[in-house]
C-alpha cells in the first residue's frame, strides 16, 4: 500500500462521461492524486478541454460514443484499476408524456451504456485485480421527483444492477460501489423547463446546506472510493447530497 | 463449430488465466480460477455461441475440455 493511502500514484483510472460535469471533475481530481487517466466522452474538443485541466501525465484520451461500437473502444484501452461510470443524460417528462423514444434514450445511455461497456471490459480482459468501479447514480433512484419518472428509474436499474455485478467480481478483489448524489451544478440539471432562478430556491429550500453539490464533491468520493483507503470497502451506495431533504 | 474453437471460447471465460493454459486435453476443475461462477459462464457461453443447452452437475461429470465439447455435440 502506498504511504498515502488516498493518493492514486500508479493506478490507470477510467472516466467515462469526462468531457463535462462530475466526469471532467473526476478526471481532473484522479489525475491531480497522481493517476494515469483514460478520458472518455463523444466530443474531443470538450476532451481536450478537460486534458488542459488535468495534471500531466500519460493521459489516455478515448473519444466516441458509448452507445455505439464499445468493443473497438475498450481495445484501445490499457489495463485499468479503477473505473468511474459517470456518463448519463438528464430529461424531465411528466408520466402521462412518456414515449417509447424516450426510455430508449435515457435507459440507453443511463443503463444499457454503462452496463454493456463494463461488460467488453471484463470480456477484454481490461480491468485489473483489485480494481475499484465506481457507478455515478443519483438520490433519484430513492427520492421521487417529479417529472423525472424514466431518469430515477434508470439510476434504480444502475444501482440493482452494481449489487448483482460485486458479487461476480468479488471473487477478484474487485470491488463494486455505487456514489447517489443529489442535485449537482451541472449542465445536466438545467433543463426540461427548469431555470437557474428555480433551482436556486430549490437549493435553499430543500438543502440543509442550502446549496447543492458542486462536481468536485463528486470526484473527491470518487477519488477516496478509488484508492487503496477502500480496498474492503464494497457493494456500497454513498448518498452526497448537502443534507438533501427532498429531491 | 470445432474443438479449436471451442477451447478457444472455453477459455475466454476465465478473467485470469492465461488462454495457453487452456488445451483440451486440460483438467478444469484443476484450474485455479475454476469456480462456480466459471462454470455459469461456460453454460452461458454454449448457449449462446452453440444453442445447446447444458446442466451443472452433466459439466460437474466431464474431467477435461473436450469431455465438454462432446457432451455439447451429444445434445
Amino acid at each position: 500500500m502506498a504511504a498515502n493511502p488516498f493518493s492514486l500514484e500508479g493506478k490507470t483510472v477510467l472516466v467515462t462521461g469526462a468531457s463535462s460535469g462530475i466526469g471532467r471533475s473526476t478526471a481532473v481530481a484522479c489525475s491531480n492524486m497522481g493517476a494515469t487517466v483514460v478520458v472518455n466522452g463523444r466530443n474531443e474538443h470538450k476532451l481536450a478541454e478537460t486534458l488542459a485541466l488535468m495534471a500531466p501525465g500519460s493521459h489516455v484520451v478515448v473519444a466516441g460514443d458509448l452507445t455505439g461500437d464499445v468493443a473497438a473502444l475498450v481495445a484501445q484501452m490499457p489495463k485499468l484499476d479503477g473505473i468511474v461510470h459517470c456518463a448519463g443524460i438528464g430529461h424531465s417528462k411528466l408520466c402521462k408524456q412518456i414515449e417509447a423514444d424516450d426510455i430508449d434514450l435515457v435507459m440507453g445511455v443511463n443503463f444499457k451504456a454503462p452496463v454493456l461497456l463494463q461488460a467488453e471490459l471484463l470480456k477484454q480482459r481490461k480491468v485489473n485485480k483489485g480494481a475499484s468501479i465506481v457507478f455515478v447514480a443519483s438520490l433519484g433512484y430513492d427520492y421521487p421527483n417529479v417529472a423525472n419518472g424514466v431518469y430515477c428509474a434508470s439510476k434504480g436499474a444502475i444501482v440493482a444492477y452494481a449489487n448483482c455485478l460485486k458479487l461476480e467480481l468479488a471473487q477478484r478483489l474487485i470491488r463494486v460501489n455505487v456514489i447517489s448524489p443529489g442535485m449537482v451544478w451541472t449542465d445536466l440539471i438545467v433543463h426540461g423547463g427548469m431555470t437557474e432562478e428555480s433551482l436556486r430556491e430549490d437549493e435553499q429550500n430543500s438543502y440543509l446546506f442550502h446549496q447543492y453539490n458542486q462536481p468536485e464533491d463528486i470526484a473527491y468520493l470518487a477519488v477516496y472510493l478509488l484508492s487503496d483507503a477502500t480496498v474492503r470497502m464494497t457493494g456500497t451506495n454513498v448518498h452526497i447530497a448537502a443534507g438533501a431533504k427532498r429531491l | 463449430m470445432n474443438l479449436e474453437e471451442f477451447v478457444n471460447g472455453f477459455a475466454e471465460q476465465f478473467d485470469d488465466t492465461d488462454p495457453e493454459e487452456i488445451q483440451a486435453g486440460t483438467v478444469f476443475h484443476e484450474l485455479e480460477e475454476w469456480s462456480s461462477l466459471t462454470g455459469m459462464a461456460v453454460i452461458a457461453f454454449v448457449k449462446t455461441a452453440m444453442g445447446k443447452k447444458i446442466e451443472g452437475k452433466e459439466l460437474k461429470a466431464c474431467v477435461t475440455v473436450e469431455d465438454v465439447y462432446n457432451l455439447v455435440c451429444s445434445k
